[in-house]
């Protein structure tokens, strides 16, 4: 990589991460974020009566659903509302590859995404000093957690290359993102399953390995195996891939 | 420095541009002309590295632009029809990523950022948001980006549209004073703007071109024609002629 492509999408990077802290959406979605990944801990996770002190079960088994809808609203931005501006073009014309581009505004809308996070600092503190929890699910969910929202903004970022109109963007990344999880729902799984002929499981399994909620939750079990950070970073390199695609149809 | 040869552009079943060349050198400006839908935007779009060429090559400061397309646009500066920019920035803010797109760093992007906030009269909007500009502002902010690295290469796509007649005469003034050092390529609908800033035209119809001079010559490839504008109307077919 040569120094030029760094100051490139830097420079991408720099104005993207600006920018959604110059529109309103960014504070709704965080504080949505808070009050939901708060609310389904305390209300529906039942933290404080659950007699344990770990953060597996109450707090991050609800992260995947609440990314589903909160990744693609932050990321839908990403490309439609360049082609709805007509920016693309004059980005495009500038000399930098587009690759530069895909990759500046990802890790702009991961950073979002990682200070959110980091902003539900409160719930380790309560459970330490209710309790005394294992740090090794804690981070490894933190990880976990983070790896989601990552696939999911890597999703919408693809979804976002083909349009030029953000709702169209968020529905199609809020069923993709959807799809990709409901396909390792255990519960969907089972079902499927049972129901199809014995010979068939094996694939019934395999395509629910592909999930991000089979993943997911083997992480916030405490172990942090490299399978499954492989595993999202390369739906993360797909997705990427896709958007590039999608970039390059827009110029055809 | 602009060299173009037997560019063809195909959307679909639809010919966009039909074997076009031209070649434009330091000091020159050449205007663009046609009507609307004639290809003249597709054409300077593939100028510009935005399209790919469905056949056909474009060499910009000798270089090819399908071969080496990030070094090639870097000796252009290019204003995109309708002025696109980004709503939630300052006019300030705005140039300062281009130029640092354009690797310019430090003193050098503030003191080019200056420059053009002078050249473009928008010293005035420095610090104020793009999203409350009028359009005339939004159309020099567009292009005090175009210029903001001194490229050897201009490419304006109707840079004139929609503005008030004192801004067109501005820029028009600009595009002349700029013509003596860089290679100019400019799209218009307003012939007079031809003759007073063009040392050369060319007429596209329907994505080949029809005509190519300097402004004197084309008024007498039609014999009785009086101005550009009668030389134009009889070269060229109205969109709603099959």
């Amino acid at each position: 990589m040569k120094s030029r492509d760094l100051e490139n999408t830097l420079a991408i990077f720099k104005r993207e991460f600006l920018s959604y802290f110059n529109s309103p959406v960014l504070y709704v979605i965080v504080v949505i974020y808070l009050l939901a990944s708060m609310g389904f801990t305390f209300f529906f996770g039942r933290i404080l009566d659950s007699d344990n002190a770990s953060l597996t079960q109450p707090f991050f088994f609800w992260h995947p659903w609440i990314y589903i809808v909160l990744a693609p609203a932050v990321g839908m931005r990403m490309w439609s509302e360049e082609h709805r501006l007509g920016t693309f073009e004059l980005l495009m014309t500038m000399p930098l590859s587009p690759w530069q581009a895909i990759i500046g505004k990802f890790i702009a809308a991961a950073l979002v995404w990682f200070i959110s996070i980091a902003l539900t600092f409160p719930v380790v503190i309560t459970i330490c000093w209710l309790g005394n929890p294992d740090p090794g699910p804690i981070m490894t969910g933190y990880a976990a957690s983070f790896l989601y929202a990552l696939g999911c903004l890597a999703v919408t970022s693809a979804a976002s290359a083909f349009t030029r109109s953000q709702v169209v963007c968020f529905i199609v990344s809020v069923a993709l993102c959807l799809l990709l999880t409901l396909i390792g729902y255990p519960g969907i799984v089972d079902t499927v399953a049972r129901t199809l002929p014995a010979s068939l499981e094996s694939i019934v399994r395999f395509v629910s390995y592909l999930s991000f909620l089979d993943h997911f939750y083997e992480m916030t079990k405490g172990i942090f195996v490299f399978r499954d950070v492989l595993y999202f970073l390369s739906v993360i390199v797909v997705a990427l891939l896709v958007t590039h695609l999608g970039l390059r149809a827009k110029r055809a | 420095m602009i060299q173009v040869q037997n560019l063809r552009k195909v959307f679909g079943s639809k010919v966009a541009v039909d074997d076009v060349s031209f070649s434009v050198e330091k000091g020159q400006v050449l205007g663009f002309l046609g009507p609307n839908g004639a290809g003249k935007s597709t054409s300077m779009r593939m100028v510009t590295g935005y399209f790919r060429p469905t056949s056909g090559s474009i060499k910009v400061g000798g270089i090819d632009m399908l071969e080496d397309p990030e070094l090639a646009k870097r000796s252009i500066g290019y204003l995109p029809e309708n002025a696109p920019l980004y709503s939630d920035m300052t006019v300030a803010s705005f140039l300062g990523f281009c130029a640092e797109i354009r690797g310019l760093r430090g003193a050098a992007k503030s003191k080019a950022i200056d420059r053009v906030l002078e050249l473009c009269f928008l010293e005035n909007v420095r610090n104020q948001s793009v999203d409350t500009l009028s359009k005339g502002y939004r159309h020099r902010t567009c292009f005090a980006q175009s210029i903001i690295h001194d490229p050897e290469v201009l490419i304006l796509d109707e840079p004139t549209d929609g503005l008030d007649p004192n801004q067109k005469h501005e820029v028009r003034g600009l595009i002349k004073r700029m013509g003596e050092t860089k290679a100019i390529i400019f799209s218009t609908h307003i012939l007079e703007e031809v003759e007073a800033a063009c040392s050369r035209a060319i007429i596209i119809d329907r994505g080949k071109i029809v005509a190519d001079g300097t402004p004197d010559q084309l008024k007498k490839l039609v014999p009785g024609a009086h101005s550009l504008d009668e030389v134009f109307r009889s070269i060229t077919r109205p969109d709603t002629v099959k």
